[in-house]
């Protein structure tokens, strides 16, 4: 049984959070540090109620800053953890995320949407967090980001979060919005055999031939534990593969350019998306989360018109599925790209086009869903201007 | 207690000697004093974790060979509470700055004593952020001279003992570097103790406090020091005008009643899982 909250017959009908905290106990989390924070507070919820029946250990901390710390400490110690927020709390993790990249320590983060800046739109929808998952901590670095759009897909990208957390050792974030957050939506829960687990590679060596960024066994360098006898050192400072810091510009250079290297030479197969009618298609329409299910909508319509659209619905937000984008934009005539922000992935489709071709956006901040009838009056503007 | 002489390079990562604190640094003192703790607790190095935050104290995990994390600053509770969480049979250290653990770290500070989860943290206290260039922390004292208090220091200061006890440590103690031995049976004391242990240790820090402050090298503000403080046993038989202007030192609280965090929480899993395994009708 996958879980003990569902009632046996393997079908639930959950909200989206639920269905992350659930899959985070399938995906092998044994450690969540939270702080509450509307509209993701479900996932602590259930956390706090599930991780002790599996042996695990939930923590409500002091503020968003301590859960993004604590769950780096547990994580060093070989414990799969997490945490959730939203907007406001995911600018107070930025700190330490970075650190989780400079170190390089798998963990997730689960970022549920709300309107902003700032407290913004506490319990309506927004999507303006996606250019502050890919650069909203300073410094250079990759960034896995995924925004699932269907709850069995929030359940399995879930799974995969942790999974690549561990494969590439980062953090990586879970971008929900508000809307699929506290919809609920029935689904069958994934059994194991549907999804595969992934754990970081431990080292193969004794501890004292062991460096915790040894590249002797690849870009992502196998990871010991604390309290295993490896008695390694762990700073936020540039450091060599010993761990210790360093300001040797040529180790700086190097390693930085490793830590961006081990998640972009995998980019094209991280990128995960999904094409719907865009075989025949003139235009193509990106988006993402709650906002592709309305676009999906607005594609079925205005194909039953007699326009020739498609639907490029990214299911993984960064890496940027460059490749597959500038692919399509040799093949349709225009891009519509509805998102609620005031235009954040639009940027990313105009650079990997990298045509002179209309890329236009639909745009709502207003704290609602962007209503089908609003992208297909954009699909016939566009069509019509063809 | 005859004990052999202590193997300090057995407990340290010579390889990364000589440190990088200035000569005559209190530091020094704090991280023997340490060791001479840990050697007579007899703990296995691979089972203690030492955990800090940024700034000249926080550098000492790196000397250290053990499992060793130097954080964001005044985090280092934040990520000493996730692995004890994690792992909570095994030893966590925390030694952190007075700027680190009570400005920017103040707000992990108390509720790490307000949980009572058994970490020792050690708050070497030189009254100044000595790495950034000598400004004025919370333990600066009234009228003292910083970076930023070019007309002399406006801000009241911490009492650290007062702060750790009013939020809820159960073990608080002050030391000083004048006197070692005491601090090294404290800082034993503290990390014996079942519970959060706050170790406040007063520290010279002459090169970016004293310089400004008419004491620019190390034994004149060891001195400083030493003239100020009281030992507790001491200090109990002095009269509050003899006690103006003294700090004292020594055990000042040790509660070993109040229940430590991650025992509870261990507890709260026993009772789910023998909840769920009833509901459930097996083992698991």
């Amino acid at each position: 049984m996958s879980s003990d909250r569902s009632d046996g017959s393997g079908i639930v009908f959950w909200q989206g959070n639920e269905v992350v905290a659930e899959a985070a106990i399938a995906a092998g989390c044994r450690f969540y540090a939270g702080y509450p924070i509307t509209p993701s507070s479900e996932i602590a919820h259930v956390m706090a109620e599930r991780l002790p029946q599996v042996g695990g250990k939930f923590i409500q901390m002091e503020d968003e800053i301590a859960s993004m710390g604590a769950i780096i400490g547990a994580s060093l110690t070989g414990v799969k953890s997490m945490t959730a927020t939203s907007g406001p709390g995911f600018s107070l993790k930025m700190e330490n995320i970075g650190y989780a990249y400079m170190a390089e320590v798998p963990c997730v983060i689960v970022n549920v949407m709300r309107g902003g800046p700032s407290t913004g739109l506490p319990t309506a929808i927004g999507q303006s967090d996606v250019q502050q998952a890919r650069w909203g901590t300073h410094g250079d670095h990759p960034t896995i980001a995924l925004a699932p759009a269907f709850h069995r897909e929030i359940y399995l990208s879930t799974i995969k979060a942790f999974n690549l957390s561990e494969k590439y050792r980062i953090p990586v974030m879970l971008m929900l919005d508000e809307v699929l957050a506290h919809m609920s939506e029935g689904m069958r829960v994934p059994e194991p055999s549907d999804y595969h687990l992934v754990d970081r590679v431990k080292p193969s060596v004794t501890p004292e031939e062991y460096f915790p960024y040894d590249t002797r066994f690849g870009d992502v360098p196998p990871m010991a534990s604390y309290f295993e006898g490896f008695r390694f050192h762990v700073t936020g400072l540039n450091h060599t593969k010993t761990g210790f810091p360093t300001t040797n510009p040529d180790i700086c250079q190097s390693e930085e350019e490793r830590m961006i290297r081990k998640v972009m030479k995998d980019a094209d197969a991280l990128a995960e998306y999904e094409s719907y009618l865009l075989d025949d298609a003139e235009i193509a329409i990106y988006a993402f989360g709650s906002t592709a299910r309305g676009a999906r909508g607005a594609v079925d319509e205005a194909r039953k018109q007699g326009i020739k659209v498609g639907l490029f619905r990214a299911i993984t937000l960064w890496p940027f599925p460059d490749k597959a984008i500038y692919a399509l934009a040799k093949r349709v005539k225009a891009f519509v790209v509805p998102e609620v922000n005031l235009g954040q992935m639009i940027q990313e489709v105009e650079r990997a086009a990298h045509r002179d071709m209309p890329i236009v956006g639909v745009n709502k901040v207003g704290g609602i869903p962007i209503p089908p009838s609003e992208i297909l009056s954009k699909i016939k503007e566009v069509a019509k201007n063809g | 207690m005859a004990k052999a002489a202590i193997d300090y390079l057995y407990y340290l990562r010579a390889d990364k000697l000589p440190h990088m604190w200035c000569p005559g640094c209190g530091i020094g003192i704090v991280v023997k004093a340490m060791i001479g703790a840990i050697d007579d607790l007899g703990w296995d190095k691979n089972d203690i974790a030492v955990i800090s935050g940024i700034g000249c104290t926080s550098r000492a995990p790196g000397y250290l060979d053990m499992n060793t994390l130097h954080t964001t600053h005044g985090r280092a509770l934040t990520f000493a509470t996730g692995v004890k969480m994690a792992q909570s049979t095994k030893h966590v250290i925390v030694i952190s700055g007075d700027g680190d653990a009570t400005a920017i770290g103040g707000n992990h500070f108390i509720h790490a004593c307000r949980r009572n989860i058994d970490i020792t943290e050690i708050i070497v206290n030189n009254n100044i952020y000595g790495m950034t260039g000598g400004q004025f922390s919370p333990t600066t004292p009234y009228g003292a001279k910083a970076a930023t208090t070019p007309y002399g220091n406006i801000d009241p200061s911490f009492d650290l003992v007062e702060l750790a006890k009013g939020a809820g440590a159960t073990y608080v103690a002050r030391a000083s570097v004048d006197n070692g031995r005491m601090m090294q049976k404290l800082l034993r004391d503290g990390m014996e103790h079942h519970g959060f242990s706050v170790i406040e240790v007063l520290a010279n820090c002459h090169t970016q406090f004293g310089r400004r402050n008419k004491m620019s090298d190390a034994v004149t503000m060891i001195d400083w020091i030493a003239n100020r403080v009281v030992a507790k046993a001491k200090a109990d038989k002095m009269t509050l005008e003899e006690l103006e202007g003294k700090v004292i030192t020594g055990l000042m609280y040790q509660n070993k009643e109040r229940p430590e965090y991650t025992d509870e929480y261990d507890k709260l899993i026993e009772r789910v899982q023998a909840k769920t395994s009833a509901k459930a009708g097996s083992g698991k």
